[in-house]
């Protein structure tokens, strides 16, 4: 690596000069939690996983039913994972890109306590039943409103930062940041408006179908610009970073941000097809998820041509495999997104596993690699190391992910488009060719095939959660990192 | 939709997709046509992070411009442009209308064959034992089980044993207009003790003994209160839908706490009416069907006949 930025230790761990230095307590905070709540949030999944193949798992405790676990496993996994992992790579990146330290620094921390007591809070009321019924929104108004808190201190701190910045062009990686920040501000807000009637209940103000298009609004941009936008701006800084080599585009990078950002706010409706939304918004809502695919395009187009010239290292540096197959699912479920939005293939896909497949393309082999990593290429700078501790347990890992996800994904498409089919078959006599039961006693190997592919990905965290432990243990001072002038 | 509101869908829209076209075509031209591999853009940060401007890429452009060709013929083929209904005038209400008619054609045309046949000739005809599974499988598996064994107060349909009686004509009966039993409950009446009492002699009906009440009094009340529905020799009157008490099929459970259950707390019971969702000749299939479930062998024969061509069909 390249970065030639001096290091400084001090005796006693306090910044040398508060103001030449980066904050990066916080950022080494939210690194380390990603990887536990990684752990966490997946052994829930993989807990569930194994709950569909053997129904008994929940032991007849309601607060391990598969009900109040898959929505702990979401939450679990977008915003105790992916929330962590982008709060500290945003905090590293926009210190790094704007040749500052953070803006509010005491700030930065309660964000970092704020959204691990929400964490602990979804952990503790989501297997208690309390939910307000919304995918991806299930948390109760305290809760939200919590959130509401944290996230405008979170918007306080990155655009502070960025207001202060010493270069006078403001880096893409941080465009998509700050697009991201505001807008899951927007989103939640929105989507969380509701009239509270005890400490545990609340109900929408929406009604009916315009509750359920808010809530979809909501849920397929928390997908545009939680689990892109953000994790576009990990990857423009972190590959061209570990590649050594220069972004590939800086037009290119333009138009996708607009075209993807203004196009994805009305990509929602395609989650209401044949529903009472009426026609008109479905339509639009297929439209422009079809005009979405370019825009998304030109993120993996971005990535993928900046690692040209940098080819041969794939060879030696399992952190760019992890990186070049991440951007490749993120290619993938980008072509698959606006295929399944297409009304007709829709009415198949709908409803079925296929759409659990593609959703785990996008977490797991997008949003999870590309977060694991920037974390392999992050964790040892945040503590004075050159690397990671292990080189061929990052490959270990890289290689259970990849095959894991795969696993998964397979199974998931062949038992959701089996499922469909099933579903929609009939007699001469109009009566359904197979009963429920069927289409459900089929997809059961498909159940076990994920439940394998699942706990390689645990497995590959585990193998991470120890290198990372190896790399900081015998760490004996912190690091204080100068801030290099601006070229 | 009032016409404010479709303006202003169909110019956000428009808007919109202009402007990420304007965008493309802007930066298209933008500074020079050249591949620049080497030539950044000047900007550096963070020592070493610097970005190239290579040309958008020839297949990317017209991927965009497809798709977005694409879409602005579907939104004139389609509604989706505020109150415009689109060139082909389709709705959803119109496509599922349409499917349903043809839908009704199909059954209409494959059941045509057995409208004319009774029950009793349907139940030894394979097609149309069939058919009366599939539709078992759809409308009664939910609570009578997919092998028409019941559950706790869904009756088994495989034992020959009949509330409502079991010839043809009560069974179609039964799946057309379907079937509301009552058990009253007994408690306020007959008390604790009576209750007991009651439940010692019925259970006494099938030489099973308890350790409560005393029967010769349970005989009593039985006689007061029981046997204008169960009758005087307890063997039920499928009229009414009474269960038989002198054999060993419960309906809701015979153990003594389940059958006590019933006499303190009383019973209801639904079979739902299908004539009208099914239509005659479907109630007749299944009618036949049911009745295959407990049928004598040569209609089983048919019935595993039916079975296989039905898998041979998958």
């Amino acid at each position: 690596m390249s970065s030639t930025a001096t290091t400084i230790f001090a005796p006693d761990m306090a910044p040398v000069a508060a103001r030449t230095s980066y904050v990066d307590k916080v950022v080494r905070q939210f690194t380390i939690m990603t990887i536990v709540w990684g752990i966490v949030g997946m052994t829930v999944g993989a807990l569930i996983a194994a709950q569909l193949f053997w129904p008994e798992l929940n032991f007849g405790i309601p607060w391990l039913s598969y009900g109040r676990l898959r929505p702990l496993h979401t939450n679990a996994v977008i915003f105790a994972f992916g929330g962590s992992a982008l709060f500290a790579t945003s905090y590293y990146v926009v210190q790094r890109t704007c040749h500052v330290p953070l803006f509010a620094p005491k700030l930065a921390t309660f964000t970092f306590w704020g959204w691990q007591a929400i964490i602990v809070l979804a952990a503790i009321t989501l297997p208690m039943g309390l939910t307000s019924g919304k995918e991806y929104a299930e948390l109760e108004w305290p809760i939200d409103l919590l959130i509401a808190v944290v996230w405008v201190s979170y918007a306080i701190v990155y655009l502070g930062t960025l207001v202060k910045r010493r270069v006078s062009h403001i880096y893409v990686a941080n465009w998509f940041f700050a697009a991201f920040i505001i807008t899951v501000a927007v989103l939640h807000i929105v989507n969380s408006a509701e009239i509270p009637v005890s400490l545990g209940k609340s109900y929408p103000i929406y009604a009916g179908t315009v509750d359920a298009m808010v809530q979809w609004w909501y849920g397929h941009n928390a997908v545009g610009f939680f689990l892109t936008a953000g994790f576009l701006g990990m990857m423009y800084y972190y590959v061209p970073k570990q590649a050594g080599r220069p972004v590939y585009s800086y037009r290119l990078s333009i138009v996708h941000f607009w075209a993807l950002i203004s196009i994805y706010m009305w990509a929602g409706p395609h989650h209401l097809h044949y529903t009472t939304l009426p026609d008109w918004a479905q339509s639009l809502g297929m439209v422009f998820s079809l005009i979405l695919l370019a825009p998304s395009w030109g993120g993996m187009i971005n990535g993928l041509m900046t690692l040209s010239g940098a080819w041969h290292k794939l060879r030696t540096d399992p952190i760019l495999k992890f990186m070049v197959v991440a951007l490749s699912f993120y290619g993938m479920s980008t072509f698959e997104g606006p295929m399944m939005s297409i009304k007709t293939v829709n009415s198949l896909s709908h409803y079925t596993d296929w759409t659990v497949g593609h959703v785990h393309s996008g977490a797991l082999g997008w949003v999870a690699m590309i977060t694991i990593a920037c974390i392999y290429s992050m964790l040892p700078k945040l503590y004075g190391k050159k690397e990671m501790w292990s080189t061929r347990l990052i490959d270990w890992h890289f290689w259970t992910t990849t095959i894991g996800v795969v696993l998964y994904v397979a199974a998931m498409w062949i038992a959701g488009v089996m499922q469909g089919l099933m579903w929609r078959a009939t007699n001469d006599d109009g009566s359904l060719t197979y009963s429920f039961i069927e289409a459900l006693n089929a997809t059961y190997p498909y159940y076990a095939v994920r439940l394998a592919g699942g706990l390689m990905v645990l497995g590959g965290m585990g193998l991470m959660a120890y290198n990372a432990w190896r790399t900081v243990r015998d760490t004996v001072r912190i690091p204080v990192i100068a801030i290099p002038e601006p070229a | 939709m009032t016409p404010g509101h479709s303006i202003f869908i169909i110019v956000l829209t428009v808007a919109n997709v202009a402007g990420a076209v304007w965008l493309l075509w802007w930066m298209r031209r933008a500074r020079g046509q050249t591949t620049t591999l080497t030539e950044t853009t000047g900007h550096v940060w963070d020592e070493d992070l610097v970005e190239l401007n290579n040309p958008l890429p020839r297949w990317w452009l017209w991927l965009f411009i497809i798709t977005v060709i694409f879409g602005g013929v579907y939104l004139a083929l389609y509604p989706g442009l505020g109150a415009w209904k689109g060139t082909l005038a389709w709705s959803s209400r119109g496509e599922h209308d349409a499917q349903r008619a043809a839908n009704a054609a199909r059954i209409e045309r494959s059941l045509s064959r057995f409208a004319a046949l009774s029950v009793a000739d349907l139940s030894h005809d394979s097609a149309a034992l069939n058919a009366g599974r599939n539709l078992f499988l759809n409308n009664c598996a939910a609570c009578h089980g997919s092998d028409g064994g019941g559950a706790p107060g869904y009756p088994n349909l495989t034992d020959g044993d009949w509330l409502w009686g079991g010839d043809p004509a009560a069974v179609a009966m039964t799946i057309a207009e379907g079937r509301q039993g009552v058990m009253p409950a007994w408690s306020a009446a007959l008390g604790n003790e009576g209750v007991d009492d009651v439940l010692s002699y019925v259970l006494g009906l099938q030489g099973r003994r308890v350790d409560v009440g005393n029967p010769q009094a349970g005989a009593e009340k039985f006689a007061q209160l029981c046997v204008a529905c169960h009758g005087a020799d307890a063997r039920g009157n499928p009229l009414l839908g009474a269960p038989n008490l002198s054999d060993p099929v419960w309906l809701h459970g015979g153990s003594a706490p389940a059958v006590r259950a019933s006499i303190a707390d009383g019973r209801g019971g639904k079979m739902p009416a299908h004539a009208g969702r099914l239509g005659e000749t479907r109630v007749k299939l299944l009618a036949a069907y049911v009745l295959s479930l407990s049928a004598p062998a040569d209609v089983t024969v048919a019935r595993a006949g039916a079975a296989d061509a039905g898998a041979d069909t998958r």
